[in-house]
């Protein structure tokens, strides 16, 4: 995969950081307020945003608004559709649809954030490195992008799901992000070699910097935008890798659970008991949907020239 | 070219062997073939346990360097070893490779190819009412997960079997077993079970080429070639399809070959929700029962299709793209 | 308006409005001109003066969300408002275009034999043979050698001059009568613009069309129009005969412009005419005059009252100015309405005698390999991009360094800011040879040496403050921090910027602002050699000037060196002491710049001084032009013998006997005159300017 993925990161890479008509030098908003303007201006966007801080307070300060616990059982109601007492119904062997769900979206959207912030720094320190100094440096990093590319990340965290059963969850997010910062790197390295030509890197060096300050201190800072889309993105990917994992029982064990746990359990009675499935189901959704629509409007945001 | 797609090839059984190898060390690491045999009742003697694994290959007693010696010869010969229980992992591989690839081919010619219209279609619309519905309908497929998405759309075939009072969709295997009835009655039955599967992952695969389509189409609606095909006397809507759609397919070929990852792991989903016994089920299966050298054969065959996109992807490239012929 | 009694084209009241969220951007403002049969207009205005967006608006091409108001008649016919389907029959067939960028211009996946079938087919029933041999004969007629061969190239597979020529044998093949040329050759180099331009002639004669020739180089439009027309702020400011507007301009806009452009046909160090400020934006145009906020003339009414075109001087020539009637009745000239700095004292050759040398080039050479294929690269060639060249800077000299797009400057140039080992050859920097500096003594030479790029955007972080900016090459050599906030503000001040300037960023600035702050960086650290990769080339034509001028007076004040990296001989010719002229990675001529000027000796020199247009018509029609044929050769097929006699006018002519020698041995640079070196085997002084 040599030649296409260089011209995907060529379109990237054109995108030029910063450019832009000349603006005259009164009247120019600061590029946050740009930015924040832009963003707000789309619908959509700030649907999912809001949508998206409502699904956090849900999860976060859900569990307080009922009595149950997710690990609590009622003997007295098993299958037992939404009701007062059960909000969301209960399961086969009486637990609490509604504790359960709200705890499952926590686990989700913790791991989908940590994996999205580990694997967009590790994509950004690769890629820049690779990019900025190229030679040997960047075959080795970029022999093993391709590798990793090669195999599905899914594939490699299920083999070595065994490895963290039983123990923390943390290992499980180390081991999603170290195999879902490719291409994000790819990317970065692209931006990073047209920057590097750019005078005012070229600037930079003939004036004497190193480097590493270089690429933290001018590179880094210029690619941002594609920082934080891409780490927005990686978001909702990591949460979709993270349940689909966890639907095989690769990922969260229980007896902690998350959406992907939830939604396994449910699928075989979707019909029968929807409340099993659809309030997880739904949510699961609900959360992909409005962090996409966020990365989405922060890409139109960030970078005019994108088009969409 | 024939040379450059030679080199490509010895590139690419270079880098299969690297992944499946990686592959076969994690999971060899990773998968304890032993509690296979300590979970049975009565426990087997310790001796025929540690003969049934040495038979195998699978002992975790004997160092990985020198299992993984044994298992690679095999590999040169085309010999993926044996399950945990003795069966052939070939003969296994044998009998579920078409069932995916099936999957696998259909989804992508037909998601590719309508995804491509769609966001083409999208594009050329753009802010109209009908691209806005588009681009809604396919962020909120892209955002329901595959396992998601199957059930929903199991839940609408329940609903239209009830209603009209046949079975119409079949939701699971892959036909009905033991079912008598000349080339036709099989032929049909085949494909009320082939819809419902091949149906989830199109759409899935609609939605993500749709929108990149859109975006690939967008970016050069505005380009000066699309304005000098008009400046020469065509209409607008020929310059569009001559120039614009032709040109911007070009990076979809690309994204053909990122795309193909996700498209194998929805397979996986989708296998284990309709019951289809391909190879993604098969990996499924393998890792819960520690089978590592059947886990080590669907990687090698994920990293082949993956690497086999690539070359297509590559491929179709060269010929959207005069730019790069004249390199490769 | 100018007589014409039944004009081809005739524009009334056409404005364009770009609906945006944050206010209306009026692009073209309510322009009116006429377009006789066979004439050619020339639409002179300064990037974001909108005169593309009017001549697309004339062939409704305009982006979706334009909105466009007003006339264009056609032979009586409205355009405004057709639908596309009566549009596209009159486009190509009628009115044709030829775009700025020919690269862009062409549709990356067709063969250009394709592309001009399909624009006649597009108005004819013809088969696809037929349509394949015209476009073959329309090839021919556009002087695309093999015309046949050709046809079946991709474009990227041309240079840009001869994509230029296709898409005027597009433009042409359906015998249009009026055809638009959008800044046909702002994307070529000086040469091939000549190529063009006289393509562009053949065409017209071909044809017959009406011409109407959009640009920003008041050179071009003087050898080839009949009429200009003057464009600022989406508005015509002054419309006229080409000799009236060149010798009698009457909009104070005009005047500037003539007069803040060097000549290549001037010696001397006549101070240039700088506007003060920058084009307004048209999403935000004061009240009344757009151009009183930098008018040295501006009195009170042109606050408050936009000027209408009228006539002056009983000539058909008409100016938007409430003054021109007193600029008309003074017979002003541009050096008596700009306020003009006293001229920096004229330095020449004789300064540099004895003089420390601040960097010496010997045998520069740096080539690199060809690669091709995409994931197995290998080595197919080797680019001779820099093929020995030996040059020396003399202590508070400027030596300009000259030659086309692929010559090898910008390459030499970075080599030599490498300073590390060179590929080949030596780079004394202040008589330290660079490969023997270890890594301490090289980061110690870098504050000797500096550099100001070409595109004023691209060389500042757009995410750095103007004080980081400044502040960045201070802190990186260990300046004390009260020392480096002092030097930031001496700096500011240095380069004629404001204190307030400080906390912006760059890209609250214009070009030419951005381009002041990029000197001051480059001075921050008090370096001797300050080398200068085209500092003024992507600057407005009005704005250069400003910044041309203060490079001169830096240069006197602080006592630096330049090395002057360009292609505008114009601009190289105004600011340099010597002059050396690189073509295919060596150096053919270098001399004292007006020796070199007024007598270039390497056939090179002569046909780059004489294809560049002077802004003055009487001058720029009797004047000869040495044409160049074909395009430069790729460095990496550098022709044995002299690397120019494929393309050499002065070979052609010679008998075979003599051609041995050039064919055979490579010439070196000799001397022909006092301060004058060419590397010709018959090198004779030619005036061309």
């Amino acid at each position: 995969m040599s030649v296409p993925t260089e011209q995907v990161i060529g379109r990237l890479a054109d995108q030029r950081p910063g450019g832009g008509p000349p603006l005259d030098e009164t009247r120019v908003p600061s590029r946050w307020g740009v930015v924040l303007r832009r963003f707000l201006g789309r619908r959509l966007a700030l649907a999912g945003l809001v949508v998206l801080a409502g699904l956090f307070v849900l999860a976060f300060v859900g569990p307080y608004l009922t009595p149950w616990t997710y690990t609590d059982k009622d003997y007295a109601a098993f299958l037992s559709g939404p009701s007062a007492d059960h909000w969301f119904g209960t399961t086969q062997t009486g637990g609490d649809v509604y504790a359960l769900t709200v705890r499952g979206m926590q686990k989700s959207l913790i791991i989908g954030l940590l994996v999205a912030l580990f694997s967009t720094g590790l994509a950004a320190i690769v890629g820049s490195f690779a990019g900025y100094f190229g030679g040997w440096v960047d075959r080795t990093l970029m022999w093993m992008v391709e590798l990793l590319l090669v195999l599905p990340a899914f594939l490699l965290v299920a083999i070595l799901s065994p490895l963290f059963r039983g123990r923390t969850w943390l290992l499980f997010v180390v081991l999603l992000a170290a195999f879902l910062w490719m291409v994000t790197a790819r990317i970065v390295r692209g931006m990073t070699i047209s920057l590097r030509e750019r005078e005012y890197v070229l600037a930079a060096r003939y004036m004497g910097l190193s480097g590493p300050r270089i690429i933290f201190r001018h590179i880094l800072p210029n690619i941002s935008s594609l920082l934080i889309i891409d780490a927005t993105l990686n978001v909702s990917a990591a949460i979709i890798a993270e349940t689909g994992l966890s639907y095989f029982g690769f990922g969260v064990q229980p007896p902690d659970v998350s959406l992907g746990t939830l939604i396994a359990d449910g699928t075989t009675s979707a019909v029968t008991f929807p409340w099993l499935f659809g309030f997880a189901a739904g949510l699961l959704v609900l959360i992909v949907l409005s962090v996409n629509l966020v990365g989405d409007g922060l890409r139109d945001a960030l970078d005019p020239t994108s088009g969409a | 070219m024939a040379k450059f797609l030679l080199r490509r090839l010895a590139s690419s059984i270079v880098l299969v062997a690297i992944a499946a190898s990686l592959a076969y060390v994690l999971a060899a690491a990773s998968l304890s073939p032993r509690s296979n045999f300590e979970g049975r009742n009565p426990p087997p003697p310790a001796a025929v346990v540690e003969r049934e694994l040495e038979a195998r290959n699978l002992n975790d007693r004997t160092p990985i360097i020198e299992r993984y010696g044994a298992w690679a010869t095999g590999l040169v010969r085309l010999d993926f070893g044996e399950s945990w229980d003795g069966t052939s992992v070939n003969a296994e591989m044998a009998r579920r490779i078409g069932v995916s690839l099936r999957l696998l081919i259909i989804a992508t010619i037909l998601g590719s190819v309508l995804g491509v219209l769609v966001g083409a279609w999208g594009a050329v619309r753009q802010h109209r009412f009908s691209d806005h519905a588009i681009t809604f309908a396919s962020f909120v497929i892209l955002s329901t997960p595959v396992f998601v998405l199957a059930v929903l759309l199991e839940i609408v075939a329940v609903g239209v079997n009830d209603a009209t009072g046949v079975s119409v969709f079949e939701y699971t295997g892959e036909f009905t077993p033991g079912l008598e009835g000349g080339f036709w009655t099989l032929a049909v039955d085949r494909l009320q079970h082939l819809v419902l599967p091949t149906l989830t992952l199109v759409l899935a695969q609609i939605a993500i080429f749709s929108r990149y389509q859109r975006n690939a189409m967008l970016d050069v609606l505005g380009s000066d070639f699309v304005r000098t095909a008009q400046a020469k006397g065509l209409r607008r809507r020929t310059a569009l399809l001559k120039h614009a759609l032709r040109t911007a397919l070009i990076p979809s070929a690309t994204f053909f070959a990122y795309n193909f990852g996700l498209l194998l792991i929805g397979a996986t989903f989708i296998e284990t929700i309709f019951g289809w016994h391909g190879m993604g089920e098969w990996f499924i299966e393998s890792v819960r029962r520690n089978d590592v050298n059947a886990v080590a054969a669907v990687s090698c065959f994920a990293a082949v299709l993956v690497l086999f996109a690539g070359l297509l992807s590559d491929l179709a490239y060269a010929v959207l793209d005069p730019r790069i012929r004249v390199g490769a | 308006m100018t007589p014409a009694a039944d004009p081809l084209v005739a524009v009334r009241g056409l404005s364009v409005t770009f609906p945006d969220r944050t206010g209306d951007v009026r692009a073209v403002r309510d322009v009116d001109y006429d377009l006789a049969r066979g004439e050619v207009l020339g639409i002179v205005g300064e990037s974001g003066s909108g005169k593309s967006a009017a001549a697309l608006a004339v062939m409704g091409l305009l982006p979706a969300g334009a909105r466009v108001e007003g006339s264009v008649r056609l032979d009586g016919e409205e355009l405004i408002g057709l639908e596309d389907r009566a549009l596209s029959r009159l486009r190509g067939r009628r009115i044709a275009m030829v775009f700025q960028d020919p690269l862009s211009a062409l549709t990356p996946v067709y063969r250009i034999g394709q592309q001009v079938a399909e624009a006649v087919q597009a108005h004819n029933r013809l088969s696809r043979d037929e349509a394949r041999s015209r476009a073959v004969e329309l090839l021919e007629l556009v002087g695309i050698a093999g015309a046949r061969e050709r046809a079946g190239a991709f474009p990227h597979e041309l240079s840009g001059g001869m994509r230029q020529r296709v898409m005027i044998a597009m433009a042409i093949a359906n015998d249009p009568d009026v055809l638009i040329a959008d800044e046909p050759t702002t994307a070529l180099d000086v040469t091939i613009q000549a190529q063009v331009l006289e393509v562009l002639r053949t065409a017209r004669e071909a044809t017959g069309a009406a011409m109407i020739v959009i640009t920003h180089d008041l050179g071009v439009v003087a050898g080839f129009a009949d009429r200009v027309a003057v464009m600022y702020a989406g508005r015509l400011v002054e419309q006229g005969g080409v000799d009236d507007v060149y010798e009698r301009p009457r909009m104070p806009y005009t005047m500037g412009l003539l007069g803040s452009i060097p000549r290549v046909d001037e010696s001397g160090r006549r101070p240039l005419v700088p506007i003060e400020g920058a084009p307004p934006s048209p999403a935000h145009l004061p009240p009344g005059c757009p151009f009183a906020p930098r008018c040295p003339l501006v009195f009170e009414r042109c606050h408050e009252e936009e000027p209408a075109l009228a006539a002056v001087g009983g000539r058909p020539q008409l100016a938007a100015c409430h003054r021109a009637a007193e600029i008309e009745a003074g017979g002003l000239a541009p050096e008596e309405v700009y306020e003009v700095r006293s001229s920096a004292p004229a330095p020449g050759a004789e300064r540099r005698n004895g003089r420390p040398q601040v960097l010496r080039t010997e045998d520069l050479v740096k080539h690199h390999p060809l690669l091709r294929g995409a994931v197995f690269k290998r080595q197919v060639g080797t680019v001779r991009a820099v093929d020995g060249i030996s040059l020396t800077v003399g202590e508070g000299e400027t030596l300009g360094l000259v030659g086309e797009s692929g010559c090898g400057k910008t390459t030499a140039l970075l080599e030599i800011l490498e300073l590390t080992r060179p590929q080949g050859g030596r780079v004394v920097v202040l008589g330290r040879d660079t490969a023997e500096l270890d890594a301490r003594e090289r980061r110690a030479l870098r504050r000797e040496v500096q550099v100001v790029f070409q595109d004023p955007l691209a060389s500042l972080d757009p995410r750095l403050p103007v004080s980081d900016v400044l502040a960045e090459p201070l802190r990186t050599h260990g300046v004390a921090r009260e020392r480096v906030e002092e030097r930031v503000r001496e700096l500011v001040r240095l380069v004629g910027l404001e204190h307030q300037h400080l906390s912006r960023y760059p890209q609250h600035f214009s070009g030419g602002q951005r381009q002041r702050i990029a000197i001051a960086r480059a001075l921050a650290l008090e370096p001797k050699l300050v080398v200068l990769d085209e500092p003024v080339s992507a600057l407005d034509v009005s704005i250069r000037a400003g910044v041309v001028n203060l490079l001169e007076e830096l240069r006197e004040r602080l006592g630096l060196s330049y090395l002057f990296v360009a292609h505008d001989l114009s601009v190289v010719r105004h600011v340099s002491d010597r002059v050396a002229v690189m073509y295919l990675g060596r150096l053919v001529e270098v001399g004292d710049v007006d020796r070199l000027y007024g007598g270039p000796a390497h056939p090179y020199t002569q046909a780059l001084l004489s294809a560049i247009p002077v802004p003055d018509p009487r001058k720029e029609r009797t004047r000869a032009r040495i044409l160049l044929p074909g395009d430069l050769p790729s460095p990496a097929e550098v022709p044995g013998g002299c690397r120019f006699h494929t393309r050499c006018p002065k070979f052609a002519a010679l008998d075979a006997e003599r051609r041995r020698r050039c064919l055979e041995e490579e010439p070196e640079l000799r001397a022909v005159g006092p301060g004058q070196e060419a590397a010709c085997h018959y090198a004779e002084r030619l005036a061309v300017v």
